[in-house]
């Protein structure tokens, strides 16, 4: 088990790229503590798998280095690493049965059969196929095989990192928040360095310690879940984490007060002079309806999500969400729309910008 | 009302049966006629019952002729499938040279039979084919007109190029449909490239091989044009093979009865290998369903 630091890293598929965009990666700095369970997140194509493939070496990135501790891999071999990594959409060796799939990568390390034997065995039991272990894989069910491969995965310990690239999208539903869990309690005993790819939100929250959001080729926030729900560092994250994401609003900043076409809206903390686009955002969960304070709001829809309700609306000609909560009644009373001074971020051209309190 | 219906049907059926008679029963039943009756000019027919099917099951001629087939396409499917996997897995997978690679192989494949035989006939020749003649030159006593292993192994070597392409071909769809993904958990899982041929493209690729043994079993257990013109079936009898000897029998003797026994046997080893076959496939099918 090691540290996996990536330095000036950037990859593109392209034999010789030229501007910024031909870059699937961009250049960045990034350090994977050992032991931490990480889950990657963003929407599709923003270079998450690419970023898995170069640490387990499937990928050569076109710059930069991937080290292991203080070991450099960037030019070892995928076996060298020791490394375990689950696609996204199962991978079984249809000839041998459940049981031979499991065993797979340990007899091809040489371990020893008895060994081999109890491994597979604790494997089966957890992600329970110890009735099917005689099977052949070819004909199992789509979960059944994407549990072999989660197993498969899994069944080395002495590996450096375990990389999940969305393991979970051909699971149903039950069977999923299972082997989240089992994942979970697996990380807690064995201390493996875990990284999770998902553009699920939840799945991400639930399972990582650390959440690391991915956009546009790019890492733009690494933190807790509260970090990125209160404290988003980029528009994309505030827009991505959260359901529905963060409002984000058009204004004009200066000092502690923000100016939407002549209305004003107190900030939790005053601003220096601000260059590019300036956007205030607020989440759904802190902006509060009122008859009278904040800002004019035109109510276009309610919707009932169950836990609470969310209203659609519109203040100032830009779009607003509110989560009201349940049992709030929602009357023609309801002219005004108020915001928690200390919940409004600022953002500069989408990278938010800190304030002195 | 029903029977005007009826009849209405039948009258829409009657083109295929029509097609159907002309282009498979009649002919069939004609074959089986000459297989049945001794024929004599003026169209004389004397019924003999299953004399020529007799005759023909006890023929030494027939024997050999059937040895010698099952022994060539044996000796070819042993080499071109295992010669066809080991091209498609070496084949470039993308780019230029992959369409290079598919059209330089396809050629063969278009190339009329009979200029094949061509082809090799003049190729091989001790006076002027470039193949003999370097043979020749390089002290090898080769000649295909009058030993029979070099007749052999010409044939052999022309049905290799001419046909390896086929399978190489199918092998090479089979693989190029194996997701990318199957090859990166191999590498995870740290698998030697034998093991990866053994679990990962051989069981992708057996649905295909299956087909293209099918295919190369029945061509090559009909082969008649390209020896023909090559050998002529020579030295002495050495490459005749089934459909050769069928056609001298017919043609050459104008016996009509034993060769239509003759061809008739002949289609029912074809049917009765192909029904194995098939019967063979679906069931390891259903055992990997299962």
């Amino acid at each position: 088990m090691a540290q996996i630091t990536l330095k000036n890293l950037a990859h593109s598929y392209f034999p010789n790229p030229k501007s910024d965009n031909d870059f699937a990666l961009k250049e960045m700095d990034h350090v994977w503590d050992d032991g931490g369970a990480y889950a990657l997140l963003g929407s599709s194509g923003c270079g998450k798998s690419t970023l898995l493939n170069i640490i387990s070496g499937l990928l050569r990135p076109s710059q930069g280095r991937v080290l292991f501790g203080d070991r450099d891999v960037t030019d070892a071999a995928t076996a060298e690493r020791n490394i375990a990594q689950v696609f996204q959409f199962p991978v079984v060796y249809d000839t041998m049965t459940v049981r031979e799939n499991l065993a797979f990568p340990l007899r091809n390390r040489g371990m020893d059969a008895a060994y081999i034997a109890a491994r597979v065995q604790a494997i089966a039991k957890m992600i329970g196929m110890e009735d099917n272990l005689k099977r052949k894989a070819q004909g199992l069910t789509a979960d059944a095989k994407q549990k072999i491969s989660l197993g498969r995965g899994m069944v080395r310990e002495d590996v450096n990192a375990i990389l999940f690239d969305e393991p979970l999208t051909v699971i149903d539903p039950h069977m999923k928040w299972e082997l989240r869990t089992q994942l979970k309690q697996l990380h807690q005993e064995f201390r493996h360095t875990m990284i999770y790819v998902t553009h699920d939100q939840t799945e991400a929250l639930t399972f990582a310690d650390k959440v690391v959001v991915m956009y546009d080729g790019r890492v733009v926030q690494m933190g807790t879940p509260e970090e990125l729900f209160e404290t988003p560092a980029h528009t994309f994250v505030g827009y991505f984490i959260g359901s529905p994401g963060m409002n984000l609003l058009d204004a004009k900043i200066d000092g502690n007060r923000a100016h939407l076409q002549g209305a004003e809206v107190s900030l939790g903390a005053a601003y220096g002079p601000i260059k590019g686009r300036t956007q205030i955002g607020i989440r759904p969960e802190y902006a509060v309806l009122t008859a009278g304070d904040g800002l004019p709001v035109v109510i276009k829809r309610v919707e009932d999500v169950g836990r609470h309700r969310l209203v659609r609306a519109e203040t100032m000609g830009q779009p607003l969400n509110i989560i009201a909560p349940e049992g709030m009644s929602i009357g023609t009373d309801l002219t005004h729309v108020s915001f928690a001074p200390q919940k409004i971020n600022v953002f500069a051209d989408d990278w938010r910008v800190g304030g002195a309190a | 009302m029903d029977k005007t219906q009826n009849n209405t049907a039948w009258f829409l059926v009657l083109p295929v049966l029509v097609v159907v008679a002309f282009s498979a029963i009649i002919p069939l039943m004609t074959v089986v006629n000459y297989a049945l009756n001794d024929t004599f000019g003026n169209n004389q027919f004397f019924w003999v019952g299953l004399e020529w099917f007799e005759e023909m099951v006890t023929s030494s001629r027939l024997h050999n002729a059937l040895g010698r087939q099952v022994l060539f396409s044996g000796i070819i499917l042993a080499i071109e499938v295992p010669l066809g996997i080991f091209i498609a897995l070496n084949m470039p997978k993308k780019g230029f040279w992959a369409s290079l690679c598919l059209v330089l192989m396809a050629l063969p494949l278009l190339i009329p039979f009979n200029v094949v035989g061509t082809i090799w006939q003049i190729f091989g020749r001790v006076d002027i084919g470039l193949l003999g003649h370097t043979l020749a030159a390089l002290g090898i006593d080769y000649n295909y007109t009058n030993d029979s292993l070099d007749a052999w192994i010409t044939v052999v070597v022309m049905d290799v190029w001419h046909w390896t392409s086929l399978v190489a071909l199918l092998a090479y769809a089979g693989l190029q449909s194996i997701p990318q993904a199957y090859y990166q958990a191999a590498k995870i899982d740290q698998a030697s490239r034998w093991a990866v041929f053994r679990f990962i493209e051989l069981p992708k690729m057996k649905g295909v091989l299956l087909i293209a043994i099918l295919l190369r079993f029945m061509d090559s257990f009909m082969i008649y044009t390209e020896p023909f013109v090559l050998t002529g079936g020579g030295p002495g009898n050495s490459t005749t093979f089934l459909s050769i000897d069928l056609v001298k029998m017919a043609i050459g003797q104008f016996d009509l009865g034993p060769a239509a026994a003759f061809s008739l046997m002949y289609f029912l080893v074809i049917l009765l290998v192909s029904w194995v076959f098939y019967t063979v496939m679906t069931n390891l099918d259903r055992q990997e369903s299962k």
